[in-house]
């Protein structure tokens, strides 16, 4: 390798890390959505939780850990999809929400699929459904190399104090 | 080789607080006159090494200082100089002067050069055998002699720069300060005055020409713009013999605290906006934080900076406790490794060695959980020590005698309360020294020593700490809380209210029955915030009190937050744990005994008294289980001072719960005060009594919370 390719290489590189975002993709139904991946902590089975009293019915309540409490939100609830039954390969995905204080939240979905480099030019904006649908926590769409569509969602805003309750 | 020092700096800081609390201590126990050789050394050596390290890492300003410090203290401890009264006070104020210096310095902030040189000067002046009086005050402002010029009066222009408010002094104060030296007319220039759409909150607009009558010397009038003198424009003119021209329409009587601004443009705001020119002043006043303000009414006006604390704090812990605490640890890697070997290759005969194990097992982890809380206890004299200073400082601005004794210093508590206890304390001795005290001339007429005595005292009581706040002044005037209470449309006129009904009401919120707002306090703003910090601690606050006699707070706390008993139990197919403290019995009920309230409520009738019975799958808004009261337990539990009955499925075990926060990754949740972590991993929710009462008798504040969500 010359001195020529060497660069040509790095330069490859650095513009992957300078341009694309990283994104972890899982399922809810047919719909694909995406969160960054430096935002998730960690993918762990389905444990039992500890349910809040008085709590909106997409929270599903409280999980332990390793010696922090952590609430665990259903995703299809909060979205106003058909409930499924939690089954050991119902996967949790743990996330990092930034906000006033940096909170660690758990979301339930059907399954992890894929992790993806998106190029923060290749985002479009969601489509305004007025109220039909609420599209809040979602900012930005994106079309996968297999023509599928993933949805970012908004880590923040869908999973911040106000929004939990 | 060069070395970073920076990564020093810490420790140097760390030292040089100490060594400033040291002197600080040090100076308060010096005896005037009779100076102990000994307490002069100790603080001569902690300027010394503050000099040194100061040196060493570059901040000349403070070795500076502190050598002027040094050598007077040098000359002190030869005996060329005699302990004055005068002296220590200077060495009190040099030692602020210090810290703020080592805070700026720290923190990367700016000093407040202006009073530096001011207490550099005082020093200097002492050093050079001249009393602190005729040179020491500040090179004031446009002052025309030096000699202290008597008049009839002084005529004051004063024009706050924009900034003014921001630097944390408030023309209201000061121009209060002055009403109290001679009788002071003042008329306000609004001219500068914006429209309130480009009004902004916290620049000052207003000036004022001040009159001031009285025979007051020029140095007093300065000395209360000491701290403005580079953010104002200031003349101070004698009076001429010439009496002051009549007040005139505009003038504002300055007892009424109004701060300057809105009260002259109030009248085109719509609400609106006044709410959101309020919030902003709410917001900055939460920005700077109760110790701030504490802090900012403590010095008449230091050049307030929004301090950020350091983020990081340590404690120091004794060797003998690390030590115990590794010998702990050496024992479980010894059992650890013992419980492996006989889980390598067990057999069924192997089992009462496994079971001796597992005992051995506990045991090791109990003690390792005490000998790690007690790293986390520090004695209360952290809390305390701030005290000696304060009564000085405050027992001098009043005119007070008071003698101040403090006992079971070496008391120990949790780290986190400690710190979450002071305000509090703060607050109560200030109150016990500025309402409970009496003045020396009012103490002789009462037939009472001329000397005041105020006594802090804590001790360990069950599993709790108590600190109680005596002060043997007048006492709470229960005429005088009874008639504000009534007025304030706190109780009724009618009701009968016996003598410590009537105590407590000093604790509901914006009660205050100072007569004259002070400096100190009497804001209103105060003990229900202190009763409000103590039972978010778990903790409790009382007073008893008699008239003449003095009166006594006692404060209760649990000795840690981390760690209590409870008692776990299950409603509806979810175990819950109850505080074992809150908990006066269980018991079973007969259905015959319930007495109906209004077709709803239900008391149980427990000996003399009538206790409502909470459903806890009602509050929850679970399936229950069992509704018929026969079918399952009452615990009675007391929160708030009121005692209530909790309906629940079954008791189940006792154990020792460490406590965790919800509020870390989610909210608070009313009727529960955190959870905790059962032995099989999974979370238990701990019960908040009050709060299960709150909600008990407002059911509708669970959907508040509900509907929050939605929104």
């Amino acid at each position: 390798m010359n001195e020529h390719q060497v660069n040509e290489a790095l330069d490859s590189i650095t513009s992957i890390d300078d341009n694309s975002e990283q994104y972890l993709t899982f399922l809810l139904g047919d719909e694909e959505y995406g969160v960054e991946i430096l935002r998730v902590q960690e993918i762990k089975g389905w444990d039992q939780v500890t349910s809040i009293p008085n709590s909106p019915h997409y929270l599903c309540g409280v999980l332990n850990l390793r010696g922090t409490i952590v609430p665990i939100v259903d995703l299809r609830l909060r979205f106003d999809m058909p409930p499924k039954e939690y089954t050991p390969t119902t996967v949790v995905v743990v996330l990092k929400v930034e906000g006033v204080t940096n909170r660690t939240v758990g979301i339930v979905v059907d399954g992890v699929s894929d992790t993806h480099n998106v190029i923060p030019e290749d985002i479009k904006p969601t489509p305004d459904f007025g109220a039909s649908v609420s599209t809040a926590f979602i900012s930005g769409l994106v079309t996968l190399e297999d023509d599928t569509m993933m949805m970012i969602l908004n880590v923040d805003r869908l999973l911040s104090v106000e929004a939990l309750g | 080789m060069s070395i970073d020092i920076s990564q020093f700096h810490d420790v140097f800081f760390e030292e040089s607080f100490e060594g400033l609390d040291a002197m600080e201590s040090g100076l308060l126990n010096l005896d005037v006159g009779a100076a102990d050789i000994d307490a002069i050394n100790t603080i001569f050596r902690a300027a010394h090494s503050i000099k040194g390290g100061a040196g060493t890492f570059g901040f000349m300003a403070v070795s500076e200082f502190t050598h002027v410090m040094e050598t007077m203290l040098d000359e002190t401890r030869n005996g060329e100089r005699e302990v004055t009264a005068e002296l220590t006070n200077l060495f009190l104020e040099s030692v602020d002067v210090l810290r703020e210096m080592l805070t700026a310095v720290q923190q990367k902030t700016d000093t407040d050069d202006v009073r530096i040189e001011n207490v550099r000067n005082k020093l200097e002046a002492m050093m050079a055998g001249e009393s602190v009086a005729v040179k020491a005050e500040p090179v004031a402002v446009e002052a025309e002699s030096v000699e202290e010029l008597k008049s009839q009066g002084w005529k004051i222009q004063f024009t706050p720069h924009a900034h003014l408010l921001q630097t944390g002094n408030d023309p209201v104060r000061m121009l209060r300060e002055l009403s109290s030296l001679g009788e002071l007319s003042t008329e306000i220039n609004d001219g500068k005055l914006p429209p309130f759409s480009d009004l902004e909150p916290e620049d000052s607009y207003l000036s004022w020409d001040l009159t001031l009558l009285g025979d007051i010397p020029e140095k007093d009038v300065v000395e209360i713009f000491e701290w403005v003198d580079e953010d104002c424009d200031l003349v101070i003119e004698p009076l001429a013999v010439k009496r002051t021209t009549q007040v005139e329409e505009n003038v504002v009587e300055l007892d009424k605290p109004e701060a300057p601004v809105t009260a002259t443009v109030v009248e085109d705001v719509t609400p609106a906006e006044l709410a959101t020119a309020s919030e902003q002043t709410d917001a900055v006043v939460e920005e700077l934080g109760p110790a701030m303000v504490a802090a900012a009414i403590d010095k008449p006006a230091p050049k307030a900076k929004v301090a950020s604390a350091p983020a990081a704090s340590s404690i120091r812990v004794g060797t003998d406790k690390v030590d115990s605490l590794i010998n702990l640890v050496g024992e479980l890697v010894i059992t650890q490794s013992m419980l492996s070997q006989i889980g390598d290759n067990f057999t069924p005969n192997m089992l009462p060695k496994l079971i001796d194990g597992l005992a051995q097992l506990e045991r090791n982890s109990r003690e390792m959980q005490e000998a790690i809380m007690r790293i986390r206890m520090l004695p209360i004299s952290f809390a305390f020590n701030r005290f000696p200073r304060l009564v000085h400082d405050m027992t001098d601005k009043m005119g007070k005698k008071v003698e101040l004794k403090l006992t079971g210093e070496q008391t120990e508590l949790d780290k986190t309360v400690m710190e979450k206890i002071g305000d509090p304390l703060v607050h109560l001795v200030r109150n016990s020294l500025d309402h409970g005290l009496e003045t020396p001339e009012v103490r002789l007429a009462a037939g009472k020593g001329e000397t005041g005595l105020l006594q802090l005292k804590a001790f360990h009581q069950g599993g709790n700490i108590v600190i109680e706040i005596h002060d043997d002044g007048a006492g709470l005037n229960e005429d005088k809380i009874l008639a504000k209470a009534i007025e304030k449309g706190l109780v009724d006129v009618n009701d009968e209210l016996s003598p410590e009904k009537i105590h407590d009401l000093i604790f509901l919120p914006g009660f205050s029955t100072a007569d004259q707002v002070t400096d100190v306090s009497g804001r209103g703003v105060g003990m229900d915030v202190v009763r409000k910090n103590i039972t978010s601690l778990g903790g409790s606050v009382e007073v008893v009190s008699k008239r003449g006699q003095g009166s006594v707070f006692t404060i209760r706390l649990p000795l840690t937050l981390a760690i209590m008993d409870g008692q776990t139990i299950r409603v509806a197919n979810e175990n819950y744990i109850i505080p074992l403290i809150s908990i006066i019995e269980t018991l079973e009920v007969n259905s015959s005994d319930i007495k109906q309230v209004s077709g709803k409520g239900e008391l149980y009738p427990l000996r003399d008294e009538y206790v409502p019975i909470i459903r806890m799958y009602d509050v929850f808004n679970l399936n229950p289980e069992a509704t018929d009261l026969e079918e399952g337990l009452l615990v009675i539990v007391e929160g708030d001072g009121q005692k209530v009955g909790l309906f629940i499925d079954d008791l189940l075990g006792q154990q020792q719960v460490v406590i965790k926060s919800l509020e870390t990754n989610y909210r608070k949740v009313l009727g529960v005060s955190g959870a905790t972590i059962l032995g099989d991993g999974t979370v238990a929710l701990i019960l908040d009594v009050p709060g299960l009462i709150a909600l008990y008798r407002e059911p509708s504040l669970a959907l508040v919370v509900n509907n929050d969500r939605a929104a």
